[in-house]
Protein backbone atom coordinates (compact mmCIF):
# COMPACT_ATOMS: atom_id res chain seq x y z
CA UNK A 1 0.00 0.00 0.00
CA UNK A 2 2.65 2.52 0.94
CA UNK A 3 4.83 1.06 -1.84
CA UNK A 4 1.86 2.07 -4.37
CA UNK A 5 1.09 5.21 -2.84
CA UNK A 6 4.80 6.10 -3.24
CA UNK A 7 5.26 5.52 -6.73
CA UNK A 8 2.77 7.02 -7.65
CA UNK A 9 3.64 10.12 -6.00
CA UNK A 10 6.95 9.60 -7.15
CA UNK A 11 5.75 9.48 -11.11
CA UNK A 12 3.46 12.06 -10.85
CA UNK A 13 6.38 14.70 -8.84
CA UNK A 14 9.07 13.99 -11.80
CA UNK A 15 5.81 14.07 -14.63
CA UNK A 16 4.52 17.05 -13.43
CA UNK A 17 8.47 18.60 -13.23
CA UNK A 18 9.21 17.79 -16.49
CA UNK A 19 6.05 19.49 -17.60
CA UNK A 20 6.84 22.69 -15.85
CA UNK A 21 9.33 23.40 -18.39
CA UNK A 22 7.75 21.93 -21.67
CA UNK A 23 3.68 23.62 -21.26
CA UNK A 24 3.12 26.61 -23.23
CA UNK A 25 1.19 28.62 -20.56
CA UNK A 26 3.46 29.69 -17.83
CA UNK A 27 0.26 29.38 -15.78
CA UNK A 28 0.14 25.82 -16.24
CA UNK A 29 3.87 25.57 -15.12
CA UNK A 30 3.19 26.94 -12.18
CA UNK A 31 0.78 24.83 -11.23
CA UNK A 32 2.53 21.84 -12.75
CA UNK A 33 5.46 22.72 -10.03
CA UNK A 34 3.00 23.32 -7.34
CA UNK A 35 1.75 19.48 -8.06
CA UNK A 36 5.42 18.57 -8.10
CA UNK A 37 5.68 20.07 -4.43
CA UNK A 38 2.78 18.93 -2.87
CA UNK A 39 4.03 15.16 -4.55
CA UNK A 40 7.11 15.37 -2.76
CA UNK A 41 5.17 16.65 0.58
CA UNK A 42 2.42 13.44 0.44
CA UNK A 43 5.84 11.47 -0.27
CA UNK A 44 7.11 13.20 3.28
CA UNK A 45 4.07 12.09 5.05
CA UNK A 46 4.79 8.41 4.28
CA UNK A 47 8.08 8.58 5.72
CA UNK A 48 5.84 9.96 8.91
CA UNK A 49 7.86 13.51 8.12
CA UNK A 50 4.39 15.47 9.04
CA UNK A 51 5.41 18.44 9.83
CA UNK A 52 7.39 18.54 6.99
CA UNK A 53 4.83 17.45 4.50
CA UNK A 54 1.99 19.75 5.30
CA UNK A 55 4.08 22.56 5.70
CA UNK A 56 5.48 22.17 2.81
CA UNK A 57 1.87 22.00 1.66
CA UNK A 58 1.17 24.82 2.85
CA UNK A 59 4.02 27.38 1.81
CA UNK A 60 4.02 25.84 -1.74
CA UNK A 61 0.36 26.72 -2.28
CA UNK A 62 0.62 30.62 -0.99
CA UNK A 63 4.52 30.27 -2.89
CA UNK A 64 3.08 29.07 -6.23
CA UNK A 65 0.15 32.04 -6.08
CA UNK A 66 2.55 34.75 -6.19
CA UNK A 67 4.73 32.79 -8.94
CA UNK A 68 1.45 32.81 -10.70
CA UNK A 69 0.69 36.68 -10.16
CA UNK A 70 4.31 37.14 -11.03
CA UNK A 71 3.96 35.36 -14.32
CA UNK A 72 0.84 37.55 -14.89
CA UNK A 73 2.44 40.58 -14.19
CA UNK A 74 6.17 40.04 -15.94
CA UNK A 75 6.16 37.73 -18.27
CA UNK A 76 5.33 37.17 -21.97
CA UNK A 77 2.30 35.24 -22.62
CA UNK A 78 1.31 33.81 -19.39
CA UNK A 79 -2.00 31.96 -20.91
CA UNK A 80 0.22 30.87 -23.80
CA UNK A 81 -2.33 30.87 -26.66
CA UNK A 82 0.36 30.67 -29.13
CA UNK A 83 2.59 28.28 -28.64
CA UNK A 84 6.55 29.88 -27.63
CA UNK A 85 9.67 28.32 -26.99
CA UNK A 86 11.69 30.56 -24.58
CA UNK A 87 14.53 28.42 -24.27
CA UNK A 88 18.65 29.02 -25.08
CA UNK A 89 21.80 26.66 -24.79
CA UNK A 90 19.64 23.95 -25.17
CA UNK A 91 21.27 21.28 -25.90
CA UNK A 92 23.41 22.22 -23.57
CA UNK A 93 21.07 22.47 -20.76
CA UNK A 94 19.79 19.19 -21.51
CA UNK A 95 22.89 17.78 -21.06
CA UNK A 96 23.94 19.23 -17.83
CA UNK A 97 20.44 17.71 -16.52
CA UNK A 98 20.94 14.11 -18.00
CA UNK A 99 24.13 13.90 -16.51
CA UNK A 100 23.06 15.51 -13.10
CA UNK A 101 20.68 12.19 -12.72
CA UNK A 102 23.17 9.76 -14.31
CA UNK A 103 25.93 11.14 -11.84
CA UNK A 104 23.52 11.61 -9.01
CA UNK A 105 22.27 7.73 -9.24
CA UNK A 106 25.23 6.05 -10.25
CA UNK A 107 26.65 7.83 -6.85
CA UNK A 108 23.24 6.68 -4.68
CA UNK A 109 23.34 3.03 -6.68
CA UNK A 110 26.92 2.52 -5.95
CA UNK A 111 27.15 3.57 -2.17
CA UNK A 112 26.61 1.84 0.66
CA UNK A 113 23.79 3.37 2.19
CA UNK A 114 23.51 2.64 6.02
CA UNK A 115 20.06 1.25 7.23
CA UNK A 116 18.66 2.68 10.19
CA UNK A 117 15.03 3.62 10.13
CA UNK A 118 12.96 5.21 12.31
CA UNK A 119 11.55 3.56 15.16
CA UNK A 120 7.70 2.42 14.78
CA UNK A 121 5.28 4.73 16.94
CA UNK A 122 7.83 7.70 17.72
CA UNK A 123 6.25 11.24 17.59
CA UNK A 124 8.71 12.69 15.40
CA UNK A 125 6.73 15.81 15.79
CA UNK A 126 7.25 16.21 19.59
CA UNK A 127 10.73 15.25 18.61
CA UNK A 128 11.55 18.10 16.30
CA UNK A 129 9.67 20.64 18.63
CA UNK A 130 11.75 20.00 21.49
CA UNK A 131 14.43 19.63 18.36
CA UNK A 132 13.71 23.21 17.74
CA UNK A 133 13.33 24.96 20.91
CA UNK A 134 16.42 22.96 22.60
CA UNK A 135 19.52 21.89 21.43
CA UNK A 136 19.55 23.50 17.91
CA UNK A 137 17.39 26.36 18.97
CA UNK A 138 20.53 28.84 18.04
CA UNK A 139 20.22 27.39 13.97
CA UNK A 140 16.64 27.85 14.21
CA UNK A 141 16.56 31.53 15.77
CA UNK A 142 19.56 31.89 12.62
CA UNK A 143 16.99 31.00 9.86
CA UNK A 144 14.73 32.88 11.53
CA UNK A 145 16.74 36.02 11.24
CA UNK A 146 17.89 35.00 8.14
CA UNK A 147 14.02 35.30 6.74
CA UNK A 148 13.75 38.28 8.66
CA UNK A 149 16.72 39.82 7.16
CA UNK A 150 15.47 38.68 3.51
CA UNK A 151 12.22 40.40 4.07
CA UNK A 152 14.24 43.50 4.69
CA UNK A 153 16.13 42.82 1.42
CA UNK A 154 12.88 42.33 -0.21
CA UNK A 155 11.47 45.96 0.43
CA UNK A 156 14.37 47.72 -0.15
CA UNK A 157 15.50 45.94 -3.25
CA UNK A 158 11.95 46.65 -4.82
CA UNK A 159 10.52 49.64 -3.54
CA UNK A 160 10.45 52.68 -6.37
CA UNK A 161 11.59 55.24 -3.51
CA UNK A 162 14.07 54.71 -1.74
CA UNK A 163 14.93 56.98 2.03
CA UNK A 164 16.82 58.82 0.23
CA UNK A 165 14.80 59.77 -2.32
CA UNK A 166 14.16 58.17 -5.93
CA UNK A 167 15.75 54.56 -6.33
CA UNK A 168 16.06 54.96 -10.09
CA UNK A 169 18.51 58.75 -9.67
CA UNK A 170 22.10 57.57 -10.88
CA UNK A 171 20.91 54.63 -12.26
CA UNK A 172 20.41 56.03 -15.64
CA UNK A 173 22.76 57.51 -17.63
CA UNK A 174 21.88 61.57 -18.08
CA UNK A 175 19.81 62.68 -21.84
CA UNK A 176 21.98 63.45 -24.87
CA UNK A 177 20.38 66.84 -24.58
CA UNK A 178 18.61 68.04 -21.58
CA UNK A 179 15.40 66.80 -20.66
CA UNK A 180 15.87 63.95 -23.40
CA UNK A 181 15.69 59.80 -23.03
CA UNK A 182 18.79 58.74 -20.85
CA UNK A 183 21.88 58.35 -23.30
CA UNK A 184 23.02 54.09 -23.34
CA UNK A 185 19.57 52.75 -23.52
CA UNK A 186 19.61 51.53 -27.29
CA UNK A 187 22.76 49.44 -26.56
CA UNK A 188 21.05 48.19 -23.32
CA UNK A 189 18.73 46.40 -25.07
CA UNK A 190 20.71 45.51 -28.17
CA UNK A 191 19.62 45.88 -31.25
CA UNK A 192 16.17 45.90 -32.68
CA UNK A 193 14.45 45.81 -29.07
CA UNK A 194 16.52 49.25 -28.31
CA UNK A 195 14.36 50.99 -30.59
CA UNK A 196 11.50 50.88 -29.45
CA UNK A 197 12.34 52.05 -25.66
CA UNK A 198 14.59 54.65 -26.80
CA UNK A 199 12.89 56.42 -29.69
CA UNK A 200 9.11 55.78 -28.52
CA UNK A 201 9.71 57.61 -25.02
CA UNK A 202 9.15 56.63 -21.82
CA UNK A 203 5.86 58.06 -21.54
CA UNK A 204 3.07 56.43 -23.09
CA UNK A 205 4.90 54.29 -25.79
CA UNK A 206 6.94 52.48 -23.00
CA UNK A 207 4.58 49.63 -22.97
CA UNK A 208 3.66 49.67 -26.66
CA UNK A 209 7.83 49.61 -27.38
CA UNK A 210 7.72 46.50 -24.36
CA UNK A 211 4.93 44.54 -26.34
CA UNK A 212 7.23 45.08 -29.68
CA UNK A 213 10.46 43.39 -28.00
CA UNK A 214 7.52 40.27 -27.00
CA UNK A 215 6.73 39.78 -30.41
CA UNK A 216 10.03 39.97 -31.92
CA UNK A 217 11.11 37.63 -29.10
CA UNK A 218 8.84 35.30 -30.09
CA UNK A 219 9.63 35.67 -34.04
CA UNK A 220 12.69 33.67 -33.05
CA UNK A 221 16.15 34.06 -32.38
CA UNK A 222 18.08 34.17 -35.50
CA UNK A 223 15.92 37.36 -37.10
CA UNK A 224 17.14 38.41 -33.67
CA UNK A 225 20.48 38.56 -34.08
CA UNK A 226 20.49 39.71 -37.29
CA UNK A 227 18.39 42.79 -36.64
CA UNK A 228 20.97 43.36 -33.70
CA UNK A 229 23.81 43.77 -36.25
CA UNK A 230 21.93 45.92 -38.85
CA UNK A 231 20.72 48.58 -35.63
CA UNK A 232 24.54 48.91 -35.16
CA UNK A 233 25.56 49.35 -38.76
CA UNK A 234 23.42 51.26 -40.53
CA UNK A 235 20.22 53.45 -38.94
CA UNK A 236 18.02 52.85 -41.68
CA UNK A 237 16.15 49.98 -40.70
CA UNK A 238 15.63 51.59 -36.98
CA UNK A 239 13.09 53.00 -38.81
CA UNK A 240 11.63 50.00 -39.76
CA UNK A 241 11.67 48.40 -36.08
CA UNK A 242 10.13 51.55 -34.85
CA UNK A 243 7.10 51.11 -36.60
CA UNK A 244 6.25 47.56 -36.37
CA UNK A 245 4.41 47.48 -33.02
CA UNK A 246 2.58 50.30 -33.51
CA UNK A 247 0.81 48.07 -36.29
CA UNK A 248 -0.28 45.66 -33.06
CA UNK A 249 -2.07 48.16 -31.48
CA UNK B 1 9.53 2.45 -0.55
CA UNK B 2 13.69 1.86 0.08
CA UNK B 3 16.29 4.95 0.72
CA UNK B 4 17.70 3.98 -3.15
CA UNK B 5 14.22 4.74 -4.38
CA UNK B 6 13.58 7.74 -3.02
CA UNK B 7 17.19 9.28 -3.58
CA UNK B 8 16.70 8.14 -7.41
CA UNK B 9 13.54 10.45 -7.71
CA UNK B 10 15.35 13.33 -5.61
CA UNK B 11 18.32 12.85 -8.37
CA UNK B 12 15.48 12.92 -10.80
CA UNK B 13 13.68 16.40 -10.06
CA UNK B 14 17.46 17.56 -9.43
CA UNK B 15 18.48 16.68 -12.96
CA UNK B 16 15.25 18.32 -14.48
CA UNK B 17 15.68 21.15 -12.21
CA UNK B 18 18.87 22.00 -13.29
CA UNK B 19 18.04 21.72 -16.99
CA UNK B 20 15.23 24.25 -16.41
CA UNK B 21 17.69 26.42 -14.31
CA UNK B 22 20.16 26.34 -17.46
CA UNK B 23 18.11 26.16 -20.66
CA UNK B 24 14.88 28.69 -19.47
CA UNK B 25 15.06 32.33 -20.40
CA UNK B 26 12.72 34.21 -18.61
CA UNK B 27 13.33 34.90 -14.87
CA UNK B 28 10.76 33.71 -13.72
CA UNK B 29 11.05 30.18 -15.24
CA UNK B 30 14.65 29.99 -14.21
CA UNK B 31 13.66 30.49 -10.73
CA UNK B 32 11.52 27.50 -10.99
CA UNK B 33 14.07 25.84 -12.14
CA UNK B 34 15.82 26.39 -9.09
CA UNK B 35 12.67 25.33 -6.92
CA UNK B 36 12.93 21.79 -8.52
CA UNK B 37 15.85 21.69 -7.73
CA UNK B 38 15.79 22.30 -3.99
CA UNK B 39 12.32 20.38 -3.75
CA UNK B 40 14.76 17.12 -4.78
CA UNK B 41 17.16 17.94 -2.37
CA UNK B 42 14.14 18.52 0.26
CA UNK B 43 13.46 14.98 -0.93
CA UNK B 44 16.42 13.15 -0.04
CA UNK B 45 17.10 15.08 3.40
CA UNK B 46 13.45 13.67 4.41
CA UNK B 47 14.75 10.51 3.23
CA UNK B 48 17.72 10.19 4.87
CA UNK B 49 16.25 11.84 8.36
CA UNK B 50 13.68 8.43 7.56
CA UNK B 51 16.00 5.72 6.86
CA UNK B 52 19.47 6.25 8.26
CA UNK B 53 19.09 8.12 11.39
CA UNK B 54 16.72 6.09 13.59
CA UNK B 55 14.70 9.36 14.13
CA UNK B 56 17.17 11.58 15.66
CA UNK B 57 15.41 15.41 14.43
CA UNK B 58 18.59 17.06 13.40
CA UNK B 59 17.44 15.52 10.25
CA UNK B 60 13.87 17.41 10.39
CA UNK B 61 15.98 20.42 11.45
CA UNK B 62 17.82 20.34 7.96
CA UNK B 63 14.90 19.71 5.55
CA UNK B 64 12.96 22.98 8.02
CA UNK B 65 16.57 25.13 6.79
CA UNK B 66 16.22 23.78 3.23
CA UNK B 67 12.57 25.33 3.02
CA UNK B 68 13.71 28.55 4.82
CA UNK B 69 16.58 28.65 1.83
CA UNK B 70 13.49 28.42 -0.25
CA UNK B 71 11.96 31.17 0.68
CA UNK B 72 14.58 33.10 0.88
CA UNK B 73 15.37 32.33 -2.60
CA UNK B 74 11.95 33.09 -4.02
CA UNK B 75 11.41 36.54 -2.01
CA UNK B 76 14.98 37.64 -3.33
CA UNK B 77 14.50 36.66 -6.38
CA UNK B 78 11.26 38.69 -7.09
CA UNK B 79 12.44 41.50 -5.42
CA UNK B 80 15.41 41.39 -7.71
CA UNK B 81 13.22 40.43 -11.06
CA UNK B 82 11.10 43.57 -9.97
CA UNK B 83 14.37 45.81 -9.27
CA UNK B 84 15.52 44.77 -12.86
CA UNK B 85 12.67 45.09 -14.73
CA UNK B 86 11.77 48.56 -13.11
CA UNK B 87 15.58 49.85 -14.05
CA UNK B 88 15.80 48.42 -17.39
CA UNK B 89 12.16 46.51 -18.94
CA UNK B 90 14.21 43.23 -18.59
CA UNK B 91 12.36 40.31 -18.74
CA UNK B 92 14.29 37.68 -20.21
CA UNK B 93 17.97 37.01 -19.21
CA UNK B 94 19.69 38.31 -22.73
CA UNK B 95 18.41 41.56 -21.63
CA UNK B 96 21.09 41.83 -18.12
CA UNK B 97 24.48 41.93 -21.62
CA UNK B 98 25.65 44.93 -19.93
CA UNK B 99 25.92 43.20 -15.98
CA UNK B 100 28.91 40.86 -17.74
CA UNK B 101 31.25 44.01 -17.54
Amino acid sequence: MTDIAFYTLSALAIWSGWRVFRVDSMIRATFALMVSFISVAGIALLMSADYIGVATVFMMAVEMMVMALFMVMFMMNPAGLNPMQMVHQYRFSIGAGIVAFIGLSVAVLATNLPHNPLPAGRDTMRDLGIELLGASMLIFETAGVTLLATMLGAVALSSRNGRFGNSEEGALPPGLHPGGTPAGRKVEKGGGHGGHGGHGGHGGHGGHGDHGMKESDKAGDKGDTDAGHMHHHAPAPDEDHQHTPKKEH
Amino acid sequence: MTLTAILIVASALFGIGLFGALSQKSFVMLMMGLELMLNGTLLAAVGFWSFTLAGAPEGQLLAILIMAVMAVELAIGFALVVAVYRKRQADVIEALGTMKQ
